[in-house]
């Protein structure tokens, strides 16, 4: 039998079942590859905490190791008892927040996660997630914090399709590094950590580092994300930094 | 296996008949991805897979695709392609899924793909087919990496992300030149890149 292939029935019968069937193909594909991908996401995430806190790893089965050992808790950084310490969370709380959704929301009804980490040498450091715009699309990042609740210990920067050469270049380690030993408040206020461009400082006084020749609008970008996200932790930040100065004066007077 | 037109089939896109050089298709891709030589080997990697694998898949179906609706054909099946290239790069080597972001997505977009879908698959056997779209992927890495090596190591410095440049001439006042790294120079690169293909193949010169 010979079909006129051309025909309007023939045409609308082959692409209804091209369609259909591609549909069906990747959708199988798609469901069955779905628990891989997520565990991959969720094992980048691992990595790029980790990566804030100086924590290198080889492979996942190291990622997912390693973060179970420095990571010790999940805290809220808005969800407080009433002595205006954070309520303890169960873990994943903070891991769990999906920051570009967050991000959407009003200031006020935002999330505020944060992990707490204890590391190797008994130090306690906090890692701050935050989410910004780049040029070309989302960036997002870590961002350590000694127990002073105000020193940078280290950052880890992402991107989803900045320029490869230009603002990409905020996922360099030279780059991340940069951001070490900077301080979020100074003189008792918050100031973030600008990104501004080379010879120039910020008008506030506040601590900086160089911008990324070339890239001037992520630089602005990663600018903008500190102040933005790191700015409603004032308050947690501003506390666990007075507890740790209570602390050491009461040291100093037994000590005497 | 392989007969002559096989051979030619395979190897004549690799310069004769090179997509980028010659043909001029796929130069969009050529400048986005070729700044860093890493991400313009996956490319050009994913670009070989997808382009043998729709050739065939067009060729098998060739004697049933109304000819009014196959260009809308030839796309779903590029496009079902690259989404599941997409989806196993996730599922089983996120960081490259990672590197390449956007661009594995813009092979859709590929003139290549449509090209020889249109002048090859439609016409030939799925052997030869395939043959024809591992040699113009290659055909395309080749040139991309051509690129890539010249922009990474003028332009950053490295090459596949190595410091290749010594410290020292930095000492001494080198700089990279940051030029190299956007569009433009890709443009320039690849028209030299032709020009010297050109000079050296005197058939393919236009009079």
């Amino acid at each position: 039998m010979t079909m006129n292939k051309n025909s309007n029935i023939y045409q609308i019968v082959y692409s209804s079942i091209l369609v259909v069937l591609v549909g069906a193909v990747l959708a199988v594909i798609y469901m069955t590859l779905k628990p891989m991908q997520d565990e991959n996401i969720a094992n980048d995430k691992r990595k790029q905490i980790l990566s804030a806190l100086h924590v290198t790893c080889d492979n996942d089965a190291d990622v997912k190791e390693k973060y179970e050992k420095y990571i010790v808790a999940d805290i809220l950084a808005d969800e407080t008892d009433e002595a205006g310490h954070p309520k303890a969370q169960e873990r994943g709380a903070a891991f769990d927040v999906d920051m570009a959704a967050n991000m959407k929301l009003e200031a006020d009804k935002r999330k505020l996660p944060m992990f707490e980490a204890k590391m190797d040498d008994g130090t306690t450091k906090y890692v701050i997630p935050v989410y910004g715009a780049g040029l070309w699309g989302p960036i997002w990042g870590y961002v350590a914090l000694n127990d002073d609740g105000n020193t940078v210990y280290g950052t880890n920067f992402s991107h989803q399709g900045e320029t490869p050469g230009l603002g990409a270049r905020i996922t360099e380690q030279e780059f991340q590094d940069k951001f070490n030993g900077k301080q979020l408040i100074k003189e008792g206020a918050f100031k973030s950590v600008e990104v501004v461009k080379k010879g120039q400082k910020p008008s506030n006084g506040g601590d900086y580092v160089d911008a990324i020749t070339g890239a001037t609008i992520t630089s602005r970008g990663v600018s903008d994300m500190l102040a933005k996200c790191l700015e409603p932790y004032k308050k947690f930040l501003g506390g666990i930094s007075e507890e740790k100065t209570t602390e050491s004066t009461n040291k100093d007077v037994k000590e005497e | 296996m392989i007969s002559k037109k096989n051979k030619s089939a395979l190897f004549n896109p690799l310069s004769q008949e090179n997509p980028v050089l010659v043909q001029i298709l796929g130069i969009c891709s050529a400048l986005a991805v070729t700044a860093n030589l890493g991400p313009a080997l996956v490319m050009g990697l994913s670009v070989i897979v997808v382009l043998a694998f729709s050739n065939v898949i067009i060729s098998l179906m060739r004697k049933t695709i109304p000819t009014t609706i196959r260009i809308i054909v030839q796309l779903v099946v590029v496009a079902a392609l690259v989404i599941i290239v997409q989806q196993f790069l996730i599922a089983f080597s996120y960081d490259v899924s990672k590197q390449l972001s956007v661009f594995v997505g813009l092979i859709i977009t590929n003139c290549i793909l449509m090209g020889r879908l249109e002048a090859f698959a439609l016409n030939n056997r799925p052997w030869p087919s395939f043959l024809d779209g591992v040699g113009n992927g290659l055909g395309y890495t080749i040139v991309l990496a051509i690129v890539a090596f010249f922009r990474e190591l003028l332009g950053s410095g490295t090459l596949l992300g190595f410091q290749v440049v010594p410290q020292w001439c930095y000492e001494h006042g080198y700089e990279n030149n940051g030029l190299m790294i956007l569009p433009p120079m890709a443009l320039i690169t690849l028209a030299c890149i032709i020009w010297v293909h050109r000079s050296r193949n005197a058939e393919l010169q236009e009079k």
